[in-house]
């Protein structure tokens, strides 16, 4: 199972290590930094590194490595999970995962890691588990807990940890009972020259923010069921309801938690002639081009709004990392601001809201070095967007009932559609 | 203020006035020092001179105080064992505790101090512990056995804890039962021989039911751990795959690989016509497809399973292949593993929208991915074949950009697309020639010279070219010399009257300046024979070459079953069986290395050995395809020799035996029976037939030849009548009925060929798969041929035991590959074990009794043999002419017990107490035998031999 834990900071310091059989020797790190300085970039260190004795399982989140030690036959997977465990739950004790964030409250971080694992093993991974037996950080706790001498350790034992609902603590109460989930869409794009879609798949979650009182029996089902055909929910869904009648069943945790994940891709499992599930709100119009002989070249860019169901597309930025031979770029936009950096050659364009009438455009010249050969590769073009109140995928929820309670709950539902990982190749 | 100032303390007297705070009276004060404490320990430094003063501090009502210390205990107990003593009442005062937080608190802690002293007071409270009322405290006990018998396995097993963990997989806790088959599971790794994770109907019922409700850690643990059961048939397995299923909508992305993993391995019993078999494939695809959206880091580990899944059932995601596409910010080892899986999943029906992608990538910029795209257009080419000349015109592409990497990237791969399809794309060779001036690297200059040398007839200016490379013969890496030498020698071949100079300076360039034995001997080869006999150089060196397949990066079939069976685990990732690399598997290695390479232990024999046919010759024209698949349908005619010790060719990976639980290596243990010269005897041959062989034949053994449906012949061993192998419906109208006999030491395999086909059959030979004692022919199959239709012979096939090891289920389990002129057959027998009881197993007295005593009482088996009434002399007799040896008899209370040994060709022995009652129709056999497997085959053996 998991022996050790190691942090390491983009500068390649350990600042925190943590032990949960016999102490590993640090130096085992060296072998994870010879790797981290093959790579070319910090995320291109590999997730795996064999060393005579042991092995590293490492991931890299907000700039600090996760470095874990194990020794025998462990399931990567499961190392991995549980390292982005460890970053969730510092990220919702702290607010942020930083390592500043981690050495303000490294004796919380320790409490926290040793209640996490036994021995290697798992064993209170659930932020409300977690959070009764050893109570978050608050300036104003940490203000009582100066004035009376009382801890931050809880003394009971954490109910929920053996009940049924092993997510859901008992007895909780709001005086304001409400429920509210936003269904958010991600959708990952490739686009070729042409203006074709090569792949298009949405990455969908619902979020839950729950405040209800006492044990509240939820159920939610959608008007086209049929989406949701690669699904991954949070165990408090029962999974025999929905393969039998596609509704969400299910007593929810108390507070935040991701009800479901689901995956909608623009081909599989769909009969033929099967409207394609994944419309591409928005279109590119392009023309970068480098001239042999010559040391400037075009740039030309518009966008333009489709298939969005006529909701705005908002908070539009554009980036691409143009050829390393690029020196600058003498562009114009229609709208929002544009950056150039000459020495990582990224160029980012804020557009902001795209107006159907009248296009966002980017158009100029750039600048070559003097004789170089012209570029050989073509830069992509990066798309972030938002459209808000509009699931791309079409998903719609029909109804949330409750049962189980006698009050009344405040019940809503948003939706948003996010670009994911949008490209455009030119 | 915030906990950050603890890191500021790095003063001299730091480590005083901490213990000054530490001893202080107010409690506040002393928490605080505490909290500086661990946080001094959670950078590295070195408090442990605070060891008394911090222990003081644990007796306190306070919780966070009190686990404060705990986690200092933990870090420190090693370094002060006497000290930590004084720990230990509190402890036991801990685990009796009225709140169950305060007394899995304890238990836990306890089991983390890693001190010898201290373990002896942990049993009482942790026996009492794992019978909690609390399950939470049962769970946390059941986790601390693992940590003691790391600590001290024996004194686990001595408290009888494994069976107290064992009952707790039917506790009625959920969690508990997950915590138990966790610590099972870490127990049984570093004890590849114990039972402990013995499943059954029940407890697999058990392990089914907890999955529903247990954490999704649990589920883990429970899903691997069922992976590794053999359900008794289809239809247990169905049921099993359809509560499995559900775990494949898990949010945690390992959950949902373990529950991969289980159902392809259940996969594999259900009939493939089942509709549910279908409906489970259909089910795989999307929760594989749902990894990719994960982290990266996630995406590699699910990738490298992905990959494997692909090359075993590749219908599961063929239509998916555009989720493989890479995009241009994927991490590195994203884009590797992706790209494989790309060309892994090329058909006809993608291949354009592939090759798109590929040369899309191929003009990216990091040029590791490039050069991987590159060679994947290749790839493709020789996988696709309506796609090869697409690809041949991409690469001619690529060259056109002229950037440098590509260029010799594509001129390997190019080599390569010849290779498959020769005589079909020499039209580019004249673009190939325009590069040569830009090829650096050895590869691609090594295969610009094959090329040239391949094709020298159409090249006018081959041999200027030639000669060109061979200015700077001695600055060229190896590869590129020997490519040289020989694309010279087929070149003299070819047009000898122009480049007689030239062969001769490459050969004295070859022989007499260079210090490269390989190159020098290449040298020597090709100047005796052009000296001595140039048309078979010409027959040699311009042989007509076997074409390359697609074959040659597939993983070889025997390891990717293995591999299938690890999906999720670090294994998987490596493709590597785990015997091959991980170090929890000590004992595992230890014992298996004696026999395969007599001696040593590098670890790096066994990592060759994962990968068998890998590695190439550098300079080689033919390409090695030696996987087992190739071999079985090539039907290599030459028998495997058994003069030497180790098995011929390179080590095979031995992996089979770690997923059937290891059992095998106490098999191979060369441990058994005091005898030192076992382990090198395993690969001895079989026909040593020992002088000391005098006993007596008595007269049950007379009806015995009379029974055996063959040849009676003295001394040998009880013959099964000839069975059906294969029905001449699935041989093309081959029959073939066999049985094996073990004749003056001999093991033969005895077979009746009937040809009930219409035309003649001929070319026969015959070939074993790996199995449990490496038994493989001795010679080659001598079929009296043409058999003729309506013809019927019978042969006999002498074995040896000298062949590559597998463990096979059953243990006697024997795979054959038959080939003639119309196909290869394959079917599987079943052998008796008497075969392998050599005639020397009989023990001394002395040592029978001694290795009785040591071999565990839980490898003893017991079986009951009903109807046979013979006396227990008959009986003696019969079992002598197996080799089954008497040593001795004693008579209590009108029962004969003898006391019997055989050994086998691997050295193993094997013990028995057969009971006798006189007038009673039925025999008890008690068995022991280190390695416990061979039980069951070798309890056959008996009723066999006893009933006949």
């Amino acid at each position: 199972m998991i022996h050790s834990l190691f942090l390491v900071n983009s500068s390649g310091d350990i600042f925190l290590e943590k032990h949960w059989k016999s102490v590993v020797s640090r130096s085992v790190c060296d072998y994870f930094f010879e790797a981290q300085e093959r790579a070319t970039e910090p995320e291109n260190v590999p997730p795996v590194i064999p060393t005579p004795h042991h092995y590293l399982i490492s991931v890299l989140r907000h700039r600090i490595y996760f470095v874990a030690v194990i020794q025998s036959e462990v399931p990567p997977l499961f190392v991995i999970e549980f390292l982005h465990r460890v970053v969730d739950t510092f990220q919702d004790y702290f607010g942020v995962c930083t390592e500043a964030a981690i050495k303000d409250n490294v004796v919380v971080v320790y409490e926290l890691l040793e209640e996490m694992l036994d021995n290697g093993f798992p064993l209170a991974t659930e932020s409300n588990i977690l959070k009764e037996l050893i109570k978050p950080p608050t300036i104003l706790r940490t203000m009582v807990n100066t004035i009376t001498g009382s801890t931050n350790v809880g003394e009971q034992l954490p109910t929920g940890q053996l009940s049924v609902v092993p997510w859901r603590r008992t007895g909780v109460k709001y005086t304001n009972n409400e429920a509210y989930f936003d269904v958010v869409e991600e959708i990952d794009v490739i686009i070729d020259k042409s203006g074709s879609t090569i792949t298009a798949e949405i990455q969908g979650v619902i979020d839950a923010c729950v405040k209800l009182t006492g044990m509240p029996d939820l159920t939610l089902s959608f008007m086209n069921p049929r989406l949701l055909d690669d699904v991954s929910f949070h165990p408090c869904v029962r999974f025999k309801r929905w393969e039998a009648e596609r509704i969400l069943s299910f007593i929810p945790p108390d507070g935040n938690f991701r009800l479901l994940s689901y995956h909608v891709s623009s081909q599989n499992g769909y009969p033929v002639g099967y409207r394609s599930l994944v419309a591409i709100p928005v279109y590119v119009k392009h023309n970068i081009t480098f001239r042999e002989g010559s040391s400037q070249g075009r740039f030309d860019l518009t966008l333009g709004p489709k298939q969005t169901m006529g909701k705005g597309v908002e908070a539009v930025l554009v980036s691409s990392q143009l050829p390393r031979g690029v020196l600058n770029a003498n562009l114009s936009a229609s709208q929002g601001t544009y950056t150039f950096d000459p020495v990582t050659k990224m160029l980012t364009w804020d557009v902001g809201k795209i107006n159907p009438q009248k296009l966002p455009s980017l158009k100029g010249s750039m600048s070559l070095q003097a004789g170089a050969s012209k570029p050989d590769e073509n830069p992509s073009i990066n798309i972030q967007f938002k459209i808000q109140q509009m699931a791309i995928s079409g998903l719609k929820v029909n109804r949330l009932d409750m049962y189980g309670e006698k009050y009344k709950p405040f019940k809503g539902i948003k939706y948003m559609t996010k670009a994911g990982k949008f490209q455009v190749r030119t | 203020m915030t906990d950050s100032k603890y890191f500021t303390t790095t003063k001299k007297g730091e480590i005083f006035e901490l213990k000054a705070e530490l001893n202080s009276d107010k409690k506040e004060k002393k928490k605080e020092a505490v909290k500086k404490v661990i946080a001094s320990m959670t950078v590295g430094k070195d408090v442990s001179a605070l060891f008394p003063d911090v222990v003081n501090c644990m007796q306190t009502d306070n919780l966070e105080l009190k686990k404060l210390v705990y986690l200092y205990l933990m870090n420190y107990a090693k370094s002060q064992p006497d000290m930590a003593i004084m720990a230990v009442n509190t402890f036991v005062k801990d685990c009796e505790d009225p709140n169950p937080l305060i007394r899995a608190l304890a238990v836990r802690t306890m089991g983390c101090i890693r001190v010898d002293k201290i373990t002896e007071y942990l049993c009482e409270p942790l026996r009492k512990c794992l019978k909690d009322e609390d399950p939470y405290v049962r769970k946390t006990a059941a986790v601390c056995v693992a940590k003691l018998h790391d600590i001290n396995a024996q004194l686990v097993e001595d408290q009888g804890f494994l069976d107290t963990l064992k009952d707790l997989i039917s506790d009625s806790n959920p969690m508990v039962v997950a915590n138990a088959v966790a610590a099972l599971s870490e127990i049984a790794e570093s004890h590849p021989n114990s039972n402990l994770l013995d499943l059954n109907p029940q407890s697999i019922n058990k392990l089914l039911t907890a999955l529903n409700e247990c954490t999704e850690w649990g589920q883990i643990f429970i899903l691997d751990c069922l992976a590794n059961y053999t359900p008794r048939d289809d239809r247990e397995s169905q049921s099993i795959c359809e509560r499995v299923t559900p775990r494949l909508s898990h949010a945690n992305s390992a959950v949902v690989l373990s529950a991969v993993k289980v159902l392809m391995k259940f996969m594999e019993m259900l009939p493939k016509d089942l509709d549910y078999y279908g409906t489970l494939l259909k089910k795989l695809a999307p929760p594989l497809v749902t990894l990719l959206s994960a982290e990266p880091e996630l995406q590699y580990v699910a990738l490298r399973n992905i990959n494997l899944i692909v090359q075993k059932r590749p219908e599961i995601l063929k239509h998916e292949m555009k989720v493989f596409f890479v995009k241009y910010n994927d991490p590195i080892y994203v884009k590797l593993e992706k790209l494989d899986i790309m060309i892994r999943l090329a058909s006809q029906a993608n291949i354009a929208q592939v090759l798109a992608e590929l040369k899309e990538y191929a003009t990216e910029v990091d040029v590791d991915f490039v050069r991987k795209a590159v060679r994947a257009i290749g790839r493709c080419a020789i996988k696709v074949e309506q796609s090869a000349e697409r690809c041949v015109s991409t690469l001619l592409d690529l060259i056109q950009t002229k950037v440098n990497y590509v260029v010799q990237e594509a001129i390997v791969v190019i080599k390569d697309i010849f290779r498959k399809y020769p005589n079909k794309y020499e039209s580019v060779i004249a673009t190939l020639c325009e590069n040569l001036d830009s090829l650096d690297e050895p590869e691609a200059r090594a295969a610009m010279i094959w090329i040239v040398g391949e094709y020298a007839e159409r090249i006018d200016n081959a041999d200027e070219l030639l000669e060109s490379f061979l200015e700077g013969f001695h600055d060229e890496s190896t590869q590129v010399q020997l490519q040289l030498l020989t694309a010279i020698v087929k070149l003299f071949l070819k047009k000898p009257t122009e480049t007689q100079e030239l062969v001769q300076q490459v050969l004295s360039l070859a022989t007499q300046d260079s210090d490269n034995p390989d190159l020098r001997d290449r040298g020597y080869i090709y100047w005796r024979l052009l000296s001595t006999d140039p048309v078979a150089a010409k027959e040699v060196v311009l042989a007509e070459k076997p074409l390359i397949s697609e074959e040659t990066d597939l993983i070889e079939p025997t390891l990717l079953e293995e591999l299938i069976c690890h999906i999720g685990t670090l294994a998987s990732v490596y493709h590597k069986p785990p015997s091959a690399f991980v170090e929890g598997s000590r004992g595992v290695q230890h014992k298996r290395i004696p026999i395969r390479s007599g001696s040593g232990e590098s670890s790096e024999s066994q990592d060759t050995g994962g990968a068998p046919g890998a590695t190439e010759a550098p300079a080689a024209v033919i390409p090695s395809q030696g996987d087992l698949l190739g071999d079985l349908l090539n039907l290599d005619l030459t028998p495997p020799t058994s003069t030497a010790g180790a098995p011929p060719g390179p080590p095979m990976p031995m992996g089979g035996m770690d997923l059937l639980g290891g059992g095998l290596d106490s098999l191979l243990g060369g441990d058994i029976g005091g005898s030192p010269s076992m382990g090198s005897g395993f690969g001895a041959p079989a026909a040593v037939m020992p002088s000391s062989l005098n006993a007596p034949v008595g007269g049950g053994l007379g009806d015995l030849f009379d029974l055996g449906g063959g040849v009676g012949m003295p001394m040998g061993t009880f013959v099964p009548p000839k069975t059906l192998w294969l029905p001449a419906m699935k041989g093309k109208g081959l029959e073939i009925m066999g049985t094996f006999a073990r004749r003056a030491g001999v093991i033969q395999m005895e077979m009746t060929l009937t040809n009930k086909a219409m035309s003649v059959m001929t070319d026969f030979a015959i070939q074993f798969n790996r199995n449990s004692f490496g038994l493989a022919p001795a010679g080659p199959l001598q079929v009296p041929t043409p058999l003729s239709p309506n013809q019927t012979i019978d042969v006999s096939l002498p074995l040896n035991n000298g062949g590559p090891v597998m463990k096979m289920e059953p243990l006697n389990n024997l795979q054959v590959a038959v080939k003639n002129n119309i196909d290869v057959f394959y079917f599987s027998c079943q052998y008796p074990i008497s075969m392998l009881f050599v005639e020397d197993g009989k023990m001394d007295r002395q040592v029978f009794l001694a290795t009785w005593k040591d071999i565990p009482n839980e490898n003893e088996a017991q079986f009951q043999i009903n109807d046979c009434h013979l006396n227990s002399d008959a009986a003696s007799n019969k079992l002598q002419g197996s080799n089954v040896f008497t040593i001795a008899k004693r008579t209590v209370e009108g029962q004969d017990m003898l006391y019997q040994s055989m050994k086998l060709t691997n050295g193993i022995c094997v013990l028995t107490e057969l009971r006798v009652q006189t007038g009673s129709p039925t025999y008890t056999v008690s068995l022991k035998c280190r390695a416990a497997e061979v039980s069951q085959c070798v309890f056959q053996c008996y009723e066999a031999a006893l009933k006949n």
